[in-house]
């Protein structure tokens, strides 16, 4: 026979798996269970006339427990689908609890407003965008770090930067680079200008200059390295070409050396080869720079 | 059985063998104990010891013969022996065959049609977005701060609570080029999400080795000239399209009297940031201090222009995680490339 007080002596003052004892009181874990706490009032297992709300993957369902069916454990718990509707579901719980205790029925009651809140929040919640926090195995971030280290090594990156800065210097990418130093830049004016008288009183041989697309202006900045293929093949980039056609008002057509030294471009600086002695060459003006002198033959 | 044992012990020592292989009992050519496998230690160290130092003489030995081989080539004025290339990970890398090459028209006209083209043609100027993640503490502002000073045109706004995505379509409004989204954990920036703008492509770096302009010794300032690019050894299409990627967030057309550089170098897949002011220099180099003995080449000096670079700027290093095409979008997004761990497991394939 179902006696609810013997029920709850055994529990209470025993035994009962369901309860937790904490800091602040004591908690039933009891799924059935309406408040959560361990309670006279509260406790699924001694009360024959209990009802509760749980839910289901979003959906709420009012089970309820009577005496008639205290026998079949299997069958003790009756369930009804309340509808996503708050007032609606509100309504059918007073329709089924009509004539149960208050006091079930106002916990009930505000179990329901719980759960209905704490569903809203959860869909909102799962609209927005969280970040995802991803954990990275320790041995892969040791990994990454010693193959950085060891890349790091293998780049040598400032005697790249360097080479790389030489080269543009050499294919005159820079016009004004005004920091070299005066007196070996004259110097150099003054030694190439020997050369030059004494290559005109021999029969200098035809020098053949590197082709026409020197002479054409390469502004960018940015010349990917596309390994050694692209320089090989003395290809310009094809932004290059675009450029061009872009360049500034500004700027001067100047006239590009292969020089290794004379770190401004000038006329007077050239290296012999630049001019063919057979050949009329030429040269568009610079404002700046004074008379050119021109070699004709 | 112990005469027998000496006996062959008796024999082994006539032929003058290995020490170690008196200790083995079968025939010497099938099986030849590791100094590692010897038990006892000071027999062990022992034996290891003798096999370093022979090591060490046979390889001097070989280098002196190098030596003399191409020292006397060198006199007798032929071509000297070919110099050994050391087999290096970058020479023995795997065989890539989305690796560029120079005539490849697709990848030009790919080029005209990407996403990049509009910025690297100098239609539009960049303009860059720099943002962080919600949480921003420690380092990140101070790098962002750096990073503003190294992008011409680039400016922060503070992350506050939107979403990425309200972020990128508020950036479009505005009419920005890219955006550059810090991303910190345990205070400290951790990763680089580049998000090209209209469309473009998104970039997932992950951050490492951030070293600040404060920390670095002799340091130089950057000025405002619009700086140069250096992107180095971006190879394959992949490393191509992060290369102008980069190259977008720049403005085309530098200022060479501001003498500034700017460097994306990949090697084996990580690619390093540095920031140089540079200067160039000529040189006297004395020829000929290596042959001391031909006293006629001595006195001449040769010069060299050099280049000299003073860091300024920070110094970090980026390997890229995935590259969506698109706006930031994880779920919806088609990714172009992503990082597995099954990349890794072989030393010499990169990607990029």
């Amino acid at each position: 026979m179902q006696n609810d007080d013997v029920i709850w002596d055994v529990i209470r003052h025993h035994h009962c798996s369901y309860m937790a004892k904490i800091q602040t009181g004591n908690f039933c874990r009891n799924p059935y269970n309406v408040t959560g706490i361990c309670n006279r009032s509260s406790c699924p297992l001694a009360n024959s006339r209990y009802a509760t709300i749980r839910d289901h993957d979003g959906i709420f369902y009012l089970y309820m427990k009577t005496i008639e069916r205290a026998h079949m454990p299997n069958k003790l718990w009756e369930r009804i689908k309340l509808p996503k509707n708050y007032m609606k579901a509100l309504e059918i719980i007073d329709k089924h609890l009509e004539y149960w205790p208050k006091l079930l029925v106002h916990k009930i009651k505000q179990r329901l407003t719980k759960m209905t809140q704490y569903r809203i929040r959860m869909v909102k919640l799962s609209k927005k965008v969280r970040e995802k926090i991803m954990t990275v195995p320790r041995k892969e971030v040791k990994r990454e770090s010693r193959r950085e280290e060891k890349a790091l090594r293998a780049a040598q990156i400032e005697n790249v930067i360097e080479k790389e800065l030489l080269e543009r210097l050499n294919k005159g990418v820079y016009p004004d680079i005004c920091n070299y130093d005066e007196e070996i830049f004259n110097k150099l004016l003054d030694k190439n200008k020997e050369e030059e008288q004494e290559e005109e009183e021999e029969e200098a041989e035809v020098e053949y200059v590197e082709g026409d697309y020197e002479l054409e202006e390469e502004l960018e900045d940015d010349i990917e390295d596309m390994g050694d293929f692209l320089k090989a093949n003395n290809i310009d980039d094809i932004e290059g070409d675009e450029d061009d056609l872009e360049e500034q008002p500004t700027r001067k057509k100047v006239k590009k050396a292969s020089v290794s030294y004379p770190l401004k471009q000038d006329d007077g600086t050239e290296k012999v080869r630049r001019k063919d002695k057979k050949v009329i060459v030429e040269v568009e003006r610079d404002e700046d720079i004074g008379n050119r002198q021109h070699n004709v033959m | 059985m112990a005469k027998e044992k000496k006996r062959k012990a008796a024999e082994e020592a006539v032929d003058g063998d290995d020490y170690i292989e008196r200790e083995d009992k079968k025939p010497k050519k099938q099986k030849l104990i590791l100094a590692s496998q010897i038990k006892n230690k000071e027999k062990r160290s022992a034996v290891y010891a003798k096999l370093k130092h022979e090591k060490r003489v046979e390889k001097r030995k070989k280098i002196k013969a190098r030596d003399a081989a191409s020292k006397q080539a060198l006199e007798l004025g032929e071509e000297p022996p070919e110099k050994m290339v050391p087999r290096t990970i970058e020479n023995t890398r795997e065989l890539d065959e989305t690796v560029c090459r120079p005539d490849d028209e697709e990848l030009f006209a790919g080029n005209d049609a990407d996403e990049f083209s509009a910025v690297l043609k100098q239609q539009t100027a960049p303009k860059v977005l720099i943002t962080t993640c919600r949480f921003n503490s420690s380092r990140g502002p101070a790098f962002i701060k750096e990073l503003l000073s190294v992008i011409p045109n680039a400016q922060y706004y503070k992350r506050g609570t939107y979403e990425l995505k309200k972020i990128v379509e508020y950036a479009k409004n505005k009419e920005f080029t890219s955006i550059i989204v810090v991303h910190t954990n345990r205070r400290e920036p951790d990763a680089l999400l580049l998000i090209g703008l209209p469309d473009g492509p998104t970039a997932h770096f992950r951050l490492s080795n951030l070293v600040l302009r404060k920390d670095i010794k002799n340091h130089g300032n950057p000025t405002s000239h619009e700086p140069e690019l250096v992107l180095n050894n971006f190879t394959t299409r992949l490393g191509h399209r992060v290369g102008r990627m980069i190259q977008s967030l720049f403005p085309q057309v530098p200022n060479f009297r501001g003498r500034r550089v700017v460097t994306f170098h990949n090697q084996r897949d990580f690619i390093f940031f540095r920031h140089h002011r540079y200067v160039f220099e000529v040189k006297e180099k004395k020829e000929g201090l290596k042959d001391k003995k031909s006293k006629a080449s001595q006195g001449k000096t040769e010069k060299k222009a050099i280049a000299r670079l003073q860091e300024c700027g920070p110094r970090f290093t980026l390997k890229l995680v995935s590259l969506q095409h698109g706006t930031f979008d994880t779920k919806g997004g088609e990714f172009e490339w992503v990082h597995k761990a099954d990349m890794d497991t072989s030393r010499r394939r990169f990607f990029i």
